[in-house]
Formats: C-alpha cells, structure tokens, sequence
C-alpha cells in the first residue's frame, strides 16, 4: 500500500520530467533524422516526413560527406587538438593543484589568487593581442598555436577545480607517505593522483568538451589545413541556400564523440562534480 | 635501532605561539618513552619535530649519531603511526604495509616475507587483500602499526595511536603495543594525554606542561614522588586531592591540620624529607591519593590521629573500589598548575573549582574498597596514611621529598 502512494506521488514529477526530457531531445532526433535525408527531400518537407516514410532514409550523404574530403580532415584536426590540450591541461594543472595545495612556497597564495583571478578574463580581449603574437612567432594558422591558446584559458580552471579536491586529501596521509620514505612526486603520483581520480577524470571530461566543440578559438587562429570540424561545418552554411545534407550529417558526427566520452565517463562525471561539495 | 636525543628543542610558530621550549630527553636504545600532558601542550609537536613534518625553531635531534634537523622525513628512517591512522584508502591492507618497501624497491620476495611476518605479529593475515574502508577501527590501527614494523626503522614514532579506538579495544591494543615493543625492542616515543597509557606503556614518561618539560621518570617514580603540583595532579586517577594545610610540630612528630582535621605525620616520614622541618608553623599544599584513605571501620587498628570524619556526598560504585566524594572545609589549591590541569578537563571543571575557592572549600575523593558500608549523605570515618602524604610548598609548588 506504501509503494502504491509513493508511485503516485511520484507519478507527476516522473511524467513532468519525461515530458521535458522528450522536448530537449526534438533537435537532436531533427538532426538524426534528417542526416538521413537526401537534399532533395529536405528542401520540399520536414524532417518529421523521414519518421513517417522510413524508406526515405539513406546513408548517401554520410558517404558523399565522408568521400568528399574535408570532413575528415577536420575531423583528424579536431583529434589533434582535444587530446593533445586535454592531456597537457590535466597534466600541467594537477602537477600545479598539488604544488599550490600542499607545498609550502614564498607567494604561494598570492600565485594561486592570480590564478583565480584569471579565471574571469574572457577569451575574446585575447584574440586579437594572442593572434599577432602567433603571426610574429610563425603559430598562426597551425595547430599547436590553437592548442596552445585552449591550454592557457584551461588552465586556471583546471588548476582551481583540482586544487580544492587535493586540499580536501587529509594532510596526515601525505605525511605518511612522506614518512614511508616518499618524495613530492612519489606523494603526487601515489597517494594524491589515484585519490584525485575522480576530480580529474571529470576534469579531462570537461576540458574534452569544450575544446572539441569550440569554434571561436579555432576559427581565429586555424586556417583551411588546420581547422576542426565546426569550423568545417560552418563554412558549409550558405546564404541563399541550405545544404542541409551536409551539415546534418557532419554536425551529427560532431556530437558523437562526446556523446561516448560522456556515457563512458558518466560515473566520474557525477562524481567529480559533487567533488568537495561533500568531504 | 637507535636512541634518540632532543637538545634544546625549541618551536616557534609564526603566530608567536611557543609550542615547546628547551625540551631537553635522551631515550636510550630500545626504550619505550611516553610525553604525555594535556592537549595543546606540545607534545604532538615535538614528536613532529623528531619526525621531520615540523621545522625545528632552535635546538637539535639527533637520531644515533646524526643530527637530522637538516633532514627530510623520509631519509630520517623513522616510521610514524598517527592518530587517525593515515591508511591509504585506495591501496590494500598488503599494499599499504608493502609501500615503504616498495619505494626503497625492495625486492619482491623481500617485500612479501615482511608484510607476512608483520600480519602475523598482528593477526593481520586473513586481512591482506582488504581495503582500509572494509577494516573495523582495530584492524585499522594494526594496520598503521603493520606499517611501522615491516620498515624495521630506527625509530616508532606514535601521536595518541589509541585514542580513537572505544575504551575496550583500547585496552586491549594498549597491551598489544606494549608486546609488540618489547618484542622488537625498537626505540619509542609515543606521545599521549592518557596518563593511564603513559604509565602502563612507558619504561619512562616525561610530562610536559605548555611546551616545557616538567619531569621525567619511571611511572612508579612519578606517582611516588611528582616533582610539582602539576605532576601530582595529573598523574593518578582519580586524580590527587590538594587542599592548604598547616604544618606543626606534635609531640616529637609533626601534625598537618587543614579543614578542622589534624593529622599525624610520623617522625620516620619526616626524617626521609628533612626539608619538611623547615616548613613547621608554614602554610604546605597537602596532597592525599584517594587510594591512600580508607574506610575507617575496615582498619580496625587505625591510630586515632589519623581519621577524619566525613560526609559523604557522592558515593561511585565501580565495583572493584567504592568512590567517595566528601567536602573539606579548606580552601581547594588553585594555583596556575591547577588551572591547567582543570582546563584540560573542562572549562566548567575550573569554574567548579574557583567557586569553591571562593567559599574556602574543596571536594575531596577517596577510594574505599567495596566492602564499605558508606551511604551517600551518611557520615563516614576515613583513615588516611600519613606516611604516603605529599606535601609541596606553596609558593613555588614544587614537591617536598628532600
């Protein structure tokens, strides 16, 4: 009888929720669908037709995308520049989130409060100043000029998320290791990389994110032979008309990716973002 | 194995704060050595100072031969067991007792022979491939100890190792320790605020009140003759009772009066403290163990001159000794040492004490053995030996036994 009423009490926030869920996910299932649509079909009806006439559907423009090049050389682009960022900020950031959590050092605070500070400077006033230096160094239009750029605007972030989960590591267990006979990178890499795990890997996850599915950066400091996939996609766009089936299909591959990282990584993710909220 | 010397040992926070102050110890070779003091005392810090996680202010530590001030922790070869046990939540019970060995790079086989004679000194055996979240709070603490042993240091170094374990296990791990101790005779300083672990667990204890170190002796050496009123009082338990009394001379032998009561100290007691002489017709801080009165009724040959009569107003049954409380019309000894002593045990406690102060009163503890008829709000007619009384000058609240 208990169950029965907990159900129906629940029974409207489940229904309200689902429903919600069912909206956000239109755009998506939109895009999914239409992927699937010649170009033809999607200039004369709606991409709802595609569910209603599954024969309509085809792989064609997934193989003209794929076939036609670029796509998947934005797509090795993209690769190029997620992975290497993701690995230097969690490297860099965390070897630093140890040293401003837990070793003693002249200016230590004031450091890190400029790091924090840092933190609310947009990526827009940088631009322009970063864009001539690059030009003037010979980075600009290659791709560890981008990389670069994403690293120095992760980092401060990357570097204030895992500091506060490091400091929240008991002191006396880094003191016991020191004890056992360890020295800082021993500490670092035995006792606070494996409890940090979850604060990093959500760290990585986030830091994946924003760079495979930035465009701004990419679109100032990349050219043709170096740019990602959504500067790809958004030279596809086109005033007067819509080649939807380019653009479908490529956008979905975009998302992808993350889509697994994200399912594959779920468990830390929730983790890490409760991560010092409760000690 | 080494000893151990502290010379001077002197920290200084940056706040000013003194924690501890031309600490001054030699531990021998395989000695068992226990501060204790009441929290906040420096204990904890000195220990650190030995260990290498604190900088030392001034002064010098020496391990064996060595000076080690310079040294980090790990080259000092001192192993530590802390108090909320530092397991490494994410390694096995095998692993955390393996990684020192491992860091050295140990050799495997090596490695495996110490952790398994260590979990066997520990009755760990069955628990190796636990994690430390799976262990119970015992375990837990073997563990920590686990991790020690298998180093074979120069040194153990242990911050109140026991105190988070329930009054039982505590017990019982107290024990252990001291086994395992003797067992490897591995020089130790274990630092506490429980006198009953520093006199059960120590070949000798130094007490130490707010950073400096007030005596160092065996335990027995402490609780006969405490060098001060602080030592007194912190050692024993329940803890010595004090009052202000007078000193005169009676009949060949001496007398002490406080509170209406007039009790012979016999000739023989004061030829063992002649200094006692010079303090006839003087004010004394009088100390009684509560150990050292009994219920009158069961001394049947007890002299007259060393009863008091009483009233009893709180009566413990603990079974084993019958508790009572009783007032004394003396003021209660409320010195600076007093003070400490009653803020360690509670801010109400010292309140306690300086309103009975205020009306010349103290409350007195006597432990009666249970075949005691005494009745809580009953009179009673206590015995007190005058022989084991200590006595300790006012003024400077050291000890008289010279």
């Amino acid at each position: 009888m208990a169950t029965v009423i907990r159900v129906l009490n629940r029974a409207p926030v489940t229904v309200v929720m689902l429903i919600i869920g069912a909206i956000w996910l239109v755009p998506t299932v939109g895009l999914l669908v239409s992927s699937f649509r010649t170009a033809a079909e999607s200039n004369t009806s709606g991409w709802w037709n595609g569910i209603a006439h599954p024969s309509q559907l085809t792989i064609e423009p997934y193989s003209n995308l794929l076939t036609g090049g670029g796509m998947l050389t934005a797509f090795k682009n993209t690769v190029l520049i997620t992975v290497p960022t993701t690995l230097i900020v969690v490297l860099v950031a965390s070897l630093a989130a140890y040293a401003f959590a837990w070793i003693r050092f002249r200016g230590r605070d004031v450091a890190f409060l400029i790091v924090v500070g840092l933190l609310v400077v947009p990526i827009q006033v940088a631009l322009i100043p970063v864009a001539t230096l690059y030009g003037k160094v010979g980075l600009f239009g290659h791709i560890p000029g981008v990389v670069l750029f994403h690293v120095a605007f992760g980092l401060p972030f990357a570097i204030f998320l895992l500091r506060n989960f490091f400091i929240g590591i008991p002191a006396d267990l880094l003191e016991a290791a020191r004890m056992d006979g360890a020295g800082e990178l021993q500490v670092f890499y035995r006792v606070v990389m494996p409890l940090g795990t979850p604060a990093i890997a959500s760290l990585a996850i986030f830091q994946f994110l924003w760079v495979w599915n930035d465009l701004l950066v990419a679109l100032v400091f990349a050219q043709t032979s170096s740019a990602p996939m959504t500067v790809f996609i958004r030279n596809q766009l086109r005033e007067f008309a819509s080649n939807i089936d380019v653009i479908a299909p490529a956008a979905f591959l975009q998302m992808i990716v993350p889509l697994i990282v994200f399912f594959a990584f779920q468990r830390y993710f929730v983790q890490g973002l409760l991560a010092g909220s409760v000690k | 194995m080494a000893s151990i010397t502290l010379e001077g040992l002197t920290k200084v926070f940056p706040d000013g704060t003194v924690a501890v102050s031309d600490l001054n110890l030699g531990i021998e070779d395989g000695e068992f050595m226990v501060l204790v003091g009441p929290s906040g005392c420096g204990k904890t810090t000195a220990l650190r100072m030995v260990a290498g996680l604190e900088e030392i202010s001034s002064g010098v530590v020496r391990i064996g031969p060595r000076v080690v001030n310079k040294l980090s922790p790990k080259d000092r070869d001192v192993a530590m067991v802390f108090q909320n046990y530092a397991l490494y939540p994410h390694l096995t019970v095998f692993n955390n007792m393996a990684f020192s060995l491992k860091l050295k790079k140990a050799d495997k086989a090596e490695i495996k022979r110490r952790v398994k004679e260590a979990a066997q000194i520990l009755g760990l055996d069955q628990l190796l491939d636990r994690k430390p979240r799976n262990l119970s709070g015992g375990q837990r603490q073997r563990v920590a100890m686990g991790r020690a042993i298998v180093r074979e240091p120069q040194a153990f170094l242990m911050d109140e190792p026991l105190s988070n374990l329930d009054a039982k296990l505590r017990v019982q791990m107290r024990a252990e320790i001291s086994r395992i101790q003797s067992h490897l005779g591995v020089t130790t300083i274990y630092v506490t605020h429980d006198q009953v672990e520093a006199m059960t667990l120590g070949n000798r204890v130094a007490v130490i009140k707010k950073g400096i170190l007030q005596q160092v002796a065996g335990p027995q050496e402490l609780y006969e003759h405490p060098v001060n009123i602080f030592v007194a009082g912190f050692i024993g338990s329940p803890a010595m009772n004090m009052a202000e009394a007078k000193l005169s001379a009676f009949d060949g032998d001496l007398k002490v009066s406080f509170g209406g009561h007039d009790l012979r100290v016999p000739a023989a007691v004061v030829d063992h403290r002649p200094a006692l002489r010079s303090f006839v017709g003087r004010n004394v801080v009088l100390g009684i163990r509560p150990e050292d009165m009994e219920d009158a009724s069961l001394v049947p040959q007890a002299p007259a001159d060393q009863k008091l009569a009483a009233k009893v107003s709180l009566l413990e049954a603990l079974g084993s000794e019958v508790l009572v409380h009783f007032e004394v019309e003396a003021p209660v000894v409320l010195t600076e040492d007093v003070k400490e002593l009653a803020v360690d045990v509670g801010a109400e406690h010292l309140e306690n004490l300086e309103k009975q102060a205020r009306v010349g009163r103290s409350v007195f503890t006597a432990s009666l053995n249970p075949k005691t008829t005494a009745q809580k709000g009953g009179s009673i007619e206590l015995v007190a030996d005058s022989t084991r009384f200590h006595f300790f000058d006012p003024d400077t609240g050291l000890g008289i036994y010279h």
